[in-house]
Parts: structure tokens; C-alpha cells; sequence
């Protein structure tokens, strides 16, 4: 096993991947991970090329669930494309409709009001802690731990999404944002099991920890495994908890400050090794900032209408121009790219889906280590394929 | 000491365990079809439409203005208009729908019809259980089965209905209010020309 | 952060002949964009990353944009002989060429183009986005643009997406190969002239524009082997 270092090639391709020479004893083995594969979060393959146990080469195959999600909303109206967006991430389809509201509102510039800002905020925020639970919960599971941690996950997720459910009628498809606001208001029955909900979920973060932090198989399952080196992160646009974990302090929330999170106090989680636990420790850590800050949104909640007066729904039709809105949605920078002719329709609709980028570097983390350490990088990106192959 | 974080995670599973059988927050599930968790009153499944009184086709608040047909982000309505016009529920003259088809199995519950109704005409029921052997007809609903009545719709979504019928007889106050008064008018005009002698200083 | 303006002459300062054009947008959102001439988009690009006032070093989206060609109608004023009845000086009418301006509506076509569009952040500034966009010369055969991969990884994927989708070529792109649809597949579906192919089963209730297609199948079903139980029959 030596690592080929190209002199001529360094200068100029530095953020490729490394190539690794097999040691020459026996074959190479291909194999495609996937696309049925248990550890893959739908489908999606893996053509992997294996020296013994050890990684020489990785490439992902996208598109088996790909739908030209872009192409529909290019032939549908503004408002009609917000239920398709729920079931890009349908994780965080709440973050999803605050992403295309966003961009939406920057072509027309609306404004929304506070009311619905604060509920918007106490939404992505409930919407990050369902994320990042289960995700974690889905990476143990694909470390051996089949089961528990995740249904731990679960249990706590269903919490939340039956606040979901009796807000916005549905559970997972919440197409709940418009441009301009909300579209029903929240009751005072609805804020008090929130408050009791997110009363519960220190205690459940805690508990959480306890089950895993300290583990020592999966310390030594994640540590030092999956390195993700900082100037490679940011090259590769990769984002979220991905690149905090690799040490780069860059938030949406704090940079753009989008919304009213300039309101609000929370610290950004860094990681110091870039490696699996340190993203599983950031997530960790994103959770508990996240119930700060819903406890902040739930006491400052002000009275007021939740949609601006100017909104439309029938007949919404932007005056020409474009805009790029971006939010920190829990798998990272989900961004909308919007090209308005003044039709009904958005002449170009694009969606930036963190998912797929931060897959860019899988083969770079992947390479050199075993097979069964493949499986876990895979799960600490935290990726749903509804937004990979859109 | 090596094995400390294991011992701890099994301390918290053991406290889970047996944690169960005394408190049923710990238990979050269900025994779905023998036993069920009442439905929340924002739920939505699929759309019905709403009529007054006890004759559906009599009662459809529809009238067939086809934008929830154009709103429809995956095209599952259906809607042909009839030549003929009903009375509505203040008794101005519509168009009806002839036909009304609503695929369910393309629907994907998104209330968007329901928002830009004008007419509080469509709404969205609580009913999943709607699995059927024949994917054609089965689950392509006419306007027969669609229809279901205010009072399904009250029990139901008892708040929102509430509203919308507040909202539909304040309307139906102000068209009477405005019926009323060009009666009145209209009745001082035939009573005016009726009664000749008294414009006779006005010239007309 | 600098404007777009500001960004516009430190790249002419920086890269002699770089041909940046500024576009505006007139949308609420402002973010104006700079168009870049491909054969300097590379030099442009590292002088972006690289600059220590700008440092834009997180590229974080890549989309194409599809212009197709345009039929433009003008109407353009002519001058032309007709041939007019007149009345003659002795009161008989006689047939003379008199010179009159018609409206004449002529068509030409404006060739249209892929363009691709770059938005970049600054990861150590936190500043953003810079708009960059690209044109190629025509939808057809001269689709090649040059790659920004070797500058941010970021575009490996999204680069591929767009010669998937819309068929730029980008040139220096390590693997250029589709990514979403399947390698035997020929067209680029987000080209705004795309026609899908006619092989899915149509729901019960078409309409629109699916009724038409629906029927029109049924139609071309019908004249070679007769009718079909599924597809319309059922609406």
C-alpha cells in the first residue's frame, strides 16, 4: 500500500483524490454497494473497487430516484411547487418550504411578519432536532447497534412530528410556508405541548449521550476514521454539520443572519478532527443550541398577523429578475435559485441540494479504509435521496 | 476503565426496559387496527365537496370555476361544466359541475385546492383508510362520492367549518341586505309610477 | 464586500483582457452578476479564489440555464411602387404607379445559448454571493465551456448535472460523465424543448395537455392493433 503523491499534479490538483496503488498481491475486487443495500438510505450505489479489505477506488452513481423535480416546478405555477419541495429532504420538509419561501420573497421582496418569523424559526429548529436524532440514530444502526439508539431516535421524533401533524395536518408533508408567511396561525393549545415537548427534549439529549458519547466501540469505529481535511471542505462546498465538524465556523444562521436569527443566542459547534464522531459530537451539539433557541422563540413570540397583507396566492406573477435565497437547512446549505419572465411560472428553478454536494467528496474520505468503514462514512454525510437525485 | 461507556448505555437501556412497565410515557406506540389514536383536527388526507342540506347534487356549493383544476400541482382533478346553471346558497344562478373526478391515487394531499377555493367548496377529509383492489376505477372518485355533507364536514373540522359558515352567512346577509334594498327601491319606484299625481311637479 | 462593479475592475486589473460584462438585475433581490468570456473564465476563477480581498473560496452553486432561439418579429416601414386608379386631369380614371411606405412584419431568429451560472460565498470573508455566468456560443454544436472543477471541487457533481441535464460540454473536467439520467440516454432534459418520450401510462383522468397526448396515442393504438383496455379507456 503506498500513496502515490503526483508531484506535477499537486500544484494543480490538490482537492482531487488521492490515487492509491493496490500492493500487487492478488486481484482487485469490484463491487457495486447498492442500489439495494441496507445502508445506503434508499437508493443509491457505490462502484467500489477493493484491495483485500482496504478502499482503492469509490464513485457514487446517482439519478435512481431522480424525477426532474426542476422540470416540474418550471412547468407548474409559484405556489404549486411548495408541496413538491416537502419531498425533497422529507426529513426537514419544513426547511424545505422556508427555503423556497425565502427565495421566493427575495425576487418579489415581500416581507414577513414577525409573528411568522419567530413560528418559522421554532419549526426549523424542531425540524433540525428530529434530523439530527434520527440521523445519528440511523449511523449506529449502520454501525451494528440494530435498533435501539434509532428507535430511541424515533420515539422522540414522533413527538415532534405530532406537533407537526396537529399544526400543519400532516406529518411529514407539512407544506405549511407561503410567501409572505404561514399558512395557519398557531394556537395557544399548540405553544403549550410545544413547550412540553421541548421542556422533555434536554432530558432526552442527555440521555441520548449517556446511551452513546462515551461508548468505546464507537469510539473506536468513528475515531480517526473519515477524515475530512478543512481547506478540502470548503473547496468542495461541502456544508453543515459536515464542514463545522471539519472545523470551519460557517452557518447560514449566522452568516446571512436570514429570517431573525440575529435574535437570538446560540454558539456554533466546531469540530477538531473533521472525522466521523466529531460530525456525530457537532450534531450532538447542534440539537442542544437548537432547543435554546426554541426556547427563546417560544418566550419572545410576539401577537400579530402571519402573512404579509401584499401576498398572493392565485396569480402570483414576480416582475422579471432573479434571485438566489439560501437557508441552514439540518444537512446544510439548501439553496433555491430562482430566474423570473413574469409568467406565472419560474423560468428556471433550481435547487441547491446540500445532500448531493456534501457527497462530492465521499471517495476522498473513503479511500484507504475498510469496507465496513465505508458504510459509516456514508452515514455520518447524513444524506436523503429524495434531495440527491430530486 | 475500558467498558465504562458500554455499562453506562446498558444502565439507560435496562432503565428504559423497565421503565416501560410503569410509565406509559415510555410507551409511544400503538396496536394499529384494534387500537387507534384519534385523528387530530388538522389532519388532511384527500379532498371531498361540501353540500347544503340534504340533497347533494341540490346542495354542491361547487360551481365549477375550474381553479382548483388549474391550481392542481399533479393534475388530479377533473372537472367538466354543465350548460345549465343552479341557484346557489344565496340564490344567484351557477354553473354546476356535469362531472367532478378527483384521482386519489395521483392526489398528494397538499390542500392547495382547498386554499384557493373561493367558494368554501372543497375541503379536505380525515378518512385513510381508502386501499381498494382495482387501481382504475377504485380509486378515481366521481362527484357522487366526493360529495359529503356540511354536517360531516362539522364534525370533522368543527373550528374551521364553524368559520367558514360564519363567513358564508355574513355573505349571504349582505346579498340579502342588497337584495332588500333594491326591493325597497324598486318598490318605491313601482309605487312612484303607480301613483303618478306625485312626480307631477318633477318634471320626469 | 465590494459591489459587483468594485469585483468588475479588480478582475480587468487582474486579468488583462478577461472581457467581464456587467449584468443587472432588476429584481427586488439585486444580486447583479458578472458575465465572464469563457476562454479567461479559468484565470478569472483563480483570481476570485485567490485574491486575499475577495478570497471567494466556497463555490456553492452551479446551474444552467437554457435560452432557446428566438423568433423575433419586427414590423419595418418599406417603400414601395403599387399601382393606384387615379383620376386622370380630363375626369377618366387611369391606372398609375405611386410610391407608398407599407408596414412589412419580418422574422429573423436570434440564435439562443446555454448558459451557466456560478454562485460563489466567501468561507474567511463571509461575504457573497458573486454572480457568474457564462454563455456558450449556440445550443448545438458549439456547446463547449471551460470546467471551473479544477478551481472548486464543488462543481465536480454540479457540472456533471449540468451536461446531463443541458448538454454543456465542459472542457478539463476530470469525469464528464451523466449524472442523473442513464449513460445510453441521448437528449438533456431541462432544455426547454424537450420532448418526452410517449411510453408511460397515462392516469384515468387526463387533461390539458395530457388529454391531448393521451388521445393522440389512443388514436395512433387504435389505427395498428386496436384498442387497448388500459390507459383511457378507464377515464
Amino acid at each position: 500500500m503506498t500513496v502515490v503523491e503526483n508531484k506535477a499534479e499537486r500544484a494543480e490538483g490538490w482537492n482531487r483524490p488521492q490515487v492509491i496503488e493496490p500492493d500487487g498481491e492478488g486481484e482487485l475486487l469490484e463491487v457495486a454497494m447498492g442500489p439495494h443495500h441496507p445502508s445506503t438510505h434508499g437508493v443509491f450505489r457505490m462502484d467500489v473497487a477493493l484491495d483485500g479489505e482496504r478502499v482503492v477506488r469509490l464513485k457514487p452513481v446517482f439519478g435512481y430516484l431522480h424525477r426532474n423535480h426542476e422540470k416540474i416546478a418550471e412547468g407548474a405555477s409559484y405556489l404549486a411547487s411548495m408541496p413538491y419541495t416537502d419531498r425533497l429532504d422529507y426529513f426537514c420538509s419544513l426547511t424545505n418550504n422556508w427555503a423556497y419561501a425565502l427565495a421566493v420573497e427575495k425576487l418579489v421582496g415581500q416581507v414577513v411578519p414577525e409573528r411568522a418569523e419567530y413560528i418559522r424559526v421554532i419549526l426549523a429548529e424542531l425540524t433540525r432536532v428530529q434530523n439530527h436524532a434520527s440521523s445519528i440514530g440511523f449511523l449506529i444502526q449502520e454501525m451494528g447497534a440494530s435498533g435501539t439508539p434509532l428507535m430511541y431516535a424515533f420515539k422522540e421524533r414522533e413527538k415532534i412530528l405530532d406537533l407537526f401533524e396537529s399544526l400543519t395536518g400532516s406529518r411529514m408533508m407539512c407544506n405549511y410556508m407561503r410567501f409572505g408567511g404561514c399558512r395557519v396561525d398557531v394556537s395557544a393549545s399548540w405553544l403549550d405541548a410545544t413547550r412540553k415537548v421541548v421542556a422533555g427534549l434536554p432530558a432526552f439529549v442527555d440521555e441520548f449521550e449517556a446511551l452513546l458519547s462515551s461508548n468505546e466501540i464507537l469510539m473506536a469505529r468513528c475515531q480517526g476514521v473519515g477524515i475530512l481535511r478543512p481547506e478540502l471542505a470548503i473547496n468542495a462546498g461541502v456544508s453543515g454539520p459536515m464542514l463545522r465538524g471539519s472545523g470551519v465556523n460557517y452557518d447560514v444562521r449566522k452568516v446571512d443572519h436570514y429570517g431573525i436569527y440575529d435574535r437570538f443566542k446560540f454558539r456554533i459547534p466546531l469540530g477538531d478532527h473533521g472525522d466521523i464522531y466529531d460530525r456525530y459530537m457537532v450534531r450532538i451539539l447542534e440539537m442542544r443550541e437548537s432547543i435554546k433557541i426554541i426556547e427563546q422563540a417560544l418566550r419572545d413570540l410576539p401577537a400579530g398577523p402571519i402573512m404579509d397583507t401584499r401576498a398572493k396566492l392565485r396569480g402570483f406573477r414576480p416582475k422579471p429578475g432573479e434571485a438566489y435565497g439560501r437557508i441552514e437547512a439540518p444537512k446544510g446549505e439548501l439553496g433555491f435559485y430562482l430566474i423570473s419572465d413574469g409568467g406565472l411560472n419560474p423560468y428556471r428553478y433550481r435547487v441547491r441540494p446540500p445532500s448531493l454536494i456534501n457527497l462530492t467528496i465521499l471517495e476522498d474520505m473513503c479511500l484507504g479504509h475498510n469496507v465496513a468503514d465505508v458504510v459509516l462514512i456514508f452515514g455520518s454525510v447524513d444524506i436523503v435521496l429524495g434531495e440527491v437525485d430530486r | 476503565m475500558l467498558g465504562d461507556g458500554i455499562l453506562k448505555g446498558m444502565a439507560e437501556t435496562a432503565r428504559n426496559f423497565f421503565g416501560s412497565f410503569v410509565s406509559d410515557e415510555r410507551l409511544t406506540t400503538v396496536e394499529y387496527p384494534e387500537q387507534r389514536i384519534p385523528t387530530v383536527e388538522a389532519a388532511r388526507v384527500f379532498p371531498f365537496l361540501v353540500y347544503d342540506g340534504a340533497n347533494w347534487e341540490a346542495g354542491m356549493r361547487c360551481v365549477a370555476c375550474q381553479i382548483c383544476e388549474k391550481e392542481c400541482p399533479p393534475k388530479c382533478i377533473y372537472i367538466e361544466k354543465s350548460a345549465d346553471k343552479k341557484p346557489d346558497f344565496v340564490g344567484k344562478q351557477q354553473f354546476y359541475p356535469t362531472r367532478f373526478d378527483i384521482d386519489v391515487s395521483v392526489c398528494m394531499s397538499c390542500q392547495i385546492c382547498v386554499e384557493v377555493c373561493p367558494f368554501e367548496a372543497i375541503k379536505m377529509d380525515t378518512q385513510f383508510e381508502l386501499a381498494t383492489e382495482d387501481r382504475f376505477g377504485g380509486l378515481l372518485y366521481d362527484r357522487k362520492e366526493l360529495s359529503r355533507s356540511n354536517e360531516y364536514y362539522h364534525s370533522i373540522h368543527p373550528t374551521e367549518a364553524g368559520e367558514v359558515d360564519a363567513r358564508l352567512a355574513e355573505e349571504k346577509a349582505k346579498v340579502e341586505a342588497r337584495a332588500k334594498a333594491a326591493a325597497e327601491a324598486a318598490a318605491a319606484k313601482a309605487a312612484a309610477a303607480a301613483n303618478p299625481t306625485q312626480l307631477a311637479g318633477g318634471g320626469s | 464586500m465590494k459591489t459587483v462593479e468594485e469585483i468588475k475592475a479588480a478582475i480587468e486589473a487582474a486579468v488583462p483582457g478577461a472581457g467581464v460584462e456587467f449584468v443587472s438585475n432588476p429584481s427586488a433581490s439585486a444580486q447583479h452578476s458578472l458575465r465572464i468570456a469563457p476562454q479567461s473564465a479559468v484565470a478569472v476563477a483563480k483570481f476570485l479564489r485567490d485574491d486575499a480581498d475577495l478570497a471567494f473560496d466556497f463555490l456553492s452553486n452551479v446551474t444552467g440555464v437554457d435560452w432557446p432561439d428566438k423568433e423575433i418579429a419586427e414590423k419595418v416601414k418599406v417603400m414601395r411602387w403599387v399601382t393606384k386608379t387615379v383620376d386622370g386631369p380630363d375626369g377618366q380614371k387611369v391606372d398609375q404607379p405611386v410610391e407608398e411606405t407599407v408596414e412589412e412584419t419580418r422574422k429573423r431568429i436570434e440564435s439562443g445559448c446555454l448558459e451557466v451560472v456560478y454562485h460563489l460565498y466567501s468561507v474567511g470573508k463571509k461575504h457573497g454571493p458573486l454572480v457568474l455566468r457564462m454563455r456558450t456560443v449556440n445550443r448545438t454544436d458549439q456547446v463547449d465551456l471551460p470546467s471551473l472543477t479544477p478551481v472548486w471541487r464543488s462543481a465536480e457533481l454540479q457540472e456533471r448535472e449540468v451536461f446531463d441535464l443541458y448538454g454543456v460540454v465542459f472542457g478539463g473536467h476530470p469525469d464528464l460523465r451523466r449524472l442523473l439520467m442513464w449513460d445510453g440516454f441521448k437528449d438533456h432534459p431541462m432544455r426547454r424543448d424537450y420532448v418526452e418520450p410517449d411510453d408511460f401510462e397515462y392516469e384515468p383522468t387526463p387533461h390539458d395537455e395530457v388529454l391531448k397526448r393521451a388521445q393522440e396515442r389512443e388514436n395512433r393504438e387504435q389505427r395498428t392493433e386496436g384498442p387497448r383496455d388500459r390507459g383511457l379507456a378507464a377515464g
